[in-house]
């Protein structure tokens, strides 16, 4: 069996290929895809080379090509087959395309020390949900209130079940945040959430640009109650919790 | 006798002397200069210098200071680890290790002094507004950092001068002396840190920036966790420099001897480098969490903003540590008879590692082209998504700990069989554990997609203690497991395939880079402030550099790095020891000998 590592290797890593374009769906980004392919490659290649044996009768193969011991044919075939599989890959690289250019973009932007709201700065640090009462009852009437503002106002983007999958959502790139997914809103304190709801996609810092967000500047639609009130809705709906510390920052 | 011991006595001191003088001229100097520059040039708040942007020149001088402070720091922890086990196990070969790591040092220490000097001099001369408000707040602290500086510096020589005249019923006294260089330098990272950290984190100044509480200027929020993790990651990163350096030496081998020697000190270095490392994603996530806690916006910058990506090259550099650390280990297993035995589980092991370092390595903010971001319905891969989180980056990191331990482990046992009666009984418990810990930390890292992030926070501390408990208790049953166990061949050290000395030499590289990368983050996401959110940049470097610029400017400093350590290597391997006589050595040992 050890006779065949070479062999069995580069079936490996077809195999590796071949699982990771057919069957991840959607399909996965080319940069995702190189990034997988490159630690694949890298663990077969030091796990071959971990070990004389394995070592030897990986390359063995390639000594006969290259020392000329191996069959004709197969050296023609290794030698015409290197510079080709080359060409093929920087011709999928240069190729014109008519695709749009990458958009590296960054998912969470550092919030501002302070921002504007109504006409006054509000400071980030230390802003919390003044509408998250210990009081259950009163919780429960504020997320309540919540809920009738986020589906007159947030729900033909973010959807019925708070998944960005709303009415208008297909019509934006890219498509509206989904709040049940782990890495959105569970991830955030609410004050980050405030901000962003607050600002909209025109409060973003330079710092995420290229940003296409279609978010709409909420402050100049809701009060900041109404904000507030709307944040705890969307944390209720989607069965996820704000960010806590359990410390106040030593400022 | 007693003429040889005061002769090697006079030596000692006649080095030791040499050392503070040659410290004090540079002190000196560097006050001569950087106030000649500073009364000479026009009055500013910002300089350049030859045409260099003044933050470049800071960087590059301050990074390479502190790759050398890194050495110089972590060389004498293990040297005394070394010499420790030497006295325990009575086997020379560790003291003349211990000597050897230590020889390193001197020429080191120079290179520090210098490139702390030319720091200096380059912050009162580029920076003199900045310096100014940072002298005003910690003058009390150069003033014990001067006096560490003399202390390290009094110790280290006498540490190094007095290695063959305090052997034998003496040794305790070297042994002092090395605990003493280790104290001595520990201190200075900690007060250097607080500068450091300061920057990051400030504290113990009222709204004008003046001192309240130097305590609490010092005990800032990050001064701790950086304290940790540098002290780690120093032990770390002497030791591979140290196994870097075995590794030169045993490709230059002319000899089967002398490639046994270095095949077993490269070993060594690996291996404290590889013991050290295990624990420091821990102090990093520990520090992470400070900063996030001091200032979620400094938090969101370095995770999830402007400097996201600059921690997939993060994940790649250590990811590729783990595989190179275990391609060394199972390369090793070769020298070893009876080692085969565990070839059949390094698939397993390569299968773990791989699926971990890919997971590490996802992007939270994954890079496609508009019709990929299309087909994903938006930047977040519904699948891929799920590996872009801390969650699942905390498994991997946590399982590939657990595998390069285990490694280790079947590294440790190669040519051994146990021979006490509980052996498998013993055998069964250490799987347990270690199956044990790998179920802990993958329980909790799925259960953690479905609690708040303060819980799934708190889960963290749960797959560490896991790994950590797994570790010990595995350790704890190996020792008298393998008490008297049969062995089955001596290692034949020497034996190695010169691809395991490039692994070396990898190690060393990455922990050079990645210092030198997570050093650019820490400082960068202070972004325009010189003290975050009390001093800011004002000069027209206050811009945070695209990624490809900043990390050619780590790379380049690398490249310095590696070229000034080529120049102590060669020094070393020339056999350059400080001025002292083979004949002096010799008597001393004999004298030394002789007493014992």
């Amino acid at each position: 069996m050890t006779r065949y590592t070479l062999y069995i290797a580069v079936a490996l890593w077809l195999a590796i290929l071949a699982g990771l374009k057919l069957l991840v769906r959607p399909p996965m980004p080319a940069s995702v895809l190189m990034i997988y392919m490159t630690l694949s490659t890298l663990g077969i290649l030091v796990f071959v080379a971990a070990n004389e044996e394995r070592f030897g009768n990986f390359i063995a193969p390639l000594r006969a090509v290259f020392e000329g011991r191996a069959p004709r044919l197969v050296q023609v075939l290794v030698l015409a087959g290197i510079p080709l599989l080359l060409a093929w890959g920087a011709w999928l690289r240069t190729a014109p395309s008519s695709d749009a250019p990458f958009e590296p973009r960054v998912v969470h932007p550092e919030p501002p020390a302070s921002f504007a709201l109504h006409g006054r700065r509000i400071e980030t640090a230390g802003l919390k949900n003044p509408l998250r009462v210990p009081d259950a009852a009163q919780l429960e009437k504020n997320t309540a209130e919540g809920k009738v503002i986020y589906y007159r106002n947030c729900f033909f983007c973010h959807g019925d079940t708070l998944r960005g999958d709303g009415h208008f959502s297909g019509a934006f790139s890219p498509i509206p945040a989904n709040f049940r997914d782990v890495g959105t809103i569970s991830m955030l304190q609410e004050s980050f959430v405030f901000w962003r709801v607050s600002t909209g996609g025109l409060g973003l810092p330079r710092s995420a640009t290229p940003w296409n967000s279609a978010m709409p500047v909420w402050q100049t639609m809701l009060t900041e109650e109404e904000i507030w009130k709307a944040i705890l809705y969307i944390y209720a709906g989607s069965g996820s919790t704000p960010r806590t510390w359990e410390e106040e920052p030593k400022k | 006798m007693a003429r040889a011991i005061a002769t090697s006595a006079f030596q000692a001191l006649k080095g030791t002397y040499k050392g503070v003088v040659k410290i004090s001229v540079l002190l000196v100097l560097t006050y001569l200069i950087a106030q000649g520059l500073n009364s000479f040039l026009p009055a500013a708040d910002y300089r350049s210098a030859l045409g260099l942007p003044n933050r470049v020149a800071v960087w590059a001088v301050a990074e390479l200071h502190l790759m050398f402070a890194a050495f110089v720091l972590g060389v004498p922890i293990f040297a005394l680890i070394t010499e420790i086990i030497g006295v325990a196990t009575r086997e020379k070969r560790y003291d003349d290790l211990a000597r050897e790591f230590t020889k390193l040092l001197a020429m080191a220490y120079t290179l520090t002094a210098v490139l702390g000097c030319v720091l200096l001099v380059l912050f009162i001369v580029l920076y003199p507004k900045f310096t100014g408000i940072l002298s005003k707040i910690f003058k009390p602290t150069w003033i014990a950092y001067i006096v560490l500086i003399f202390g390290e510096v009094i110790v280290a020589y006498l540490y190094w001068y007095t290695w063959s005249l305090l052997q034998g019923v003496r040794k305790k006294w070297h042994l002092l002396l090395g605990l003493l260089v280790n104290l001595w330098g520990t201190a200075l990272l900690f007060v250097a840190d607080a500068w450091v950290t300061f920057m990051m984190s400030p504290a113990g100044i009222d709204d004008a920036n003046n001192l309240v509480s130097l305590w609490g200027v010092i005990h800032n929020h990050t001064w701790m966790p950086i304290n940790i993790h540098r002290l780690l990651a120093n032990v770390a990163f002497g030791g591979a420099i140290v196994a870097a350096y075995a590794a030169v030496r045993f490709l230059n081998a002319k000899t089967d001897e002398e490639r046994a020697r270095f095949d077993w000190m490269g070993y060594v270095g690996s291996f404290i480098a590889i013991a050290a490392f295990i624990p420091l994603p821990f102090a990093g996530y520990w520090l992470g969490r400070e900063i996030y806690q001091f200032s979620e916006q400094m938090g969101v910058s370095m995770m999830g903003g402007s400097f996201a990506w600059l921690w997939i090259l993060q994940a790649m550099l250590i990811g590729s540590l783990f595989l190179a650390s275990n391609f060394y280990l199972w390369l090793g297993m070769g020298r070893i008879p009876g080692a085969e035995r565990y070839t059949k589980f390094q698939i397993g092991m390569m299968i773990v590692l791989t699926i971990g370092f890919i997971v590490w390595a996802t992007p939270r903010s994954i890079i496609a082209t508009g019709t990929e971001m299309s087909a994903m319905g938006g930047s977040h891969h519904p699948f891929l998504g799920l590996f872009g989180v801390m969650a699942a980056k905390n498994t991997a990191v946590n399982l590939m700990i657990l595998t390069t331990f285990f490694s280790f482990m079947l590294y440790r046992r190669g040519n051994r069989i146990p021979i006490v009666p509980w052996a498998v009984a013993g055998k069964a418990l250490q799987a347990l554990a270690i199956a044990a810990a790998a179920a802990v930390v993958l329980g909790y890292g799925v259960y953690s997609y479905f609690v708040p992030s303060i819980t799934r926070i708190g889960f963290s501390v749960y797959q560490v203690s896991a790994v950590l408990t797994s570790m010990a208790l595995f350790v704890a049953i190996d020792i008298p497991l393998l008490k008297g166990a049969r062995e089955i061949g001596a290692i034949r050290w020497g034996h190695i395939p010169a691809r395991a000395q490039y692994a070396l030499f990898f190690l060393a590289v990455s922990f050079t880079w990645l210092m030198g990368l997570m050093g650019y983050i820490r400082s960068g996401i202070r972004q325009h402030w010189h003290v975050y959110g009390r001093v800011m940049d004002e000069s027209a470097n206050a811009y945070t550099m695209a990624h490809g610029q900043a990390t050619i400017i780590v790379s380049c400093i690398v490249v310095v790095f590696f070229l000034l350590v080529s120049v102590v290597f060669w020094l070393a391997a020339r056999g350059g020891e400080p001025a002292e006589s083979p004949a002096g050595e010799a008597s001393a040992a004999k004298a030394a000998g002789s007493a014992a």
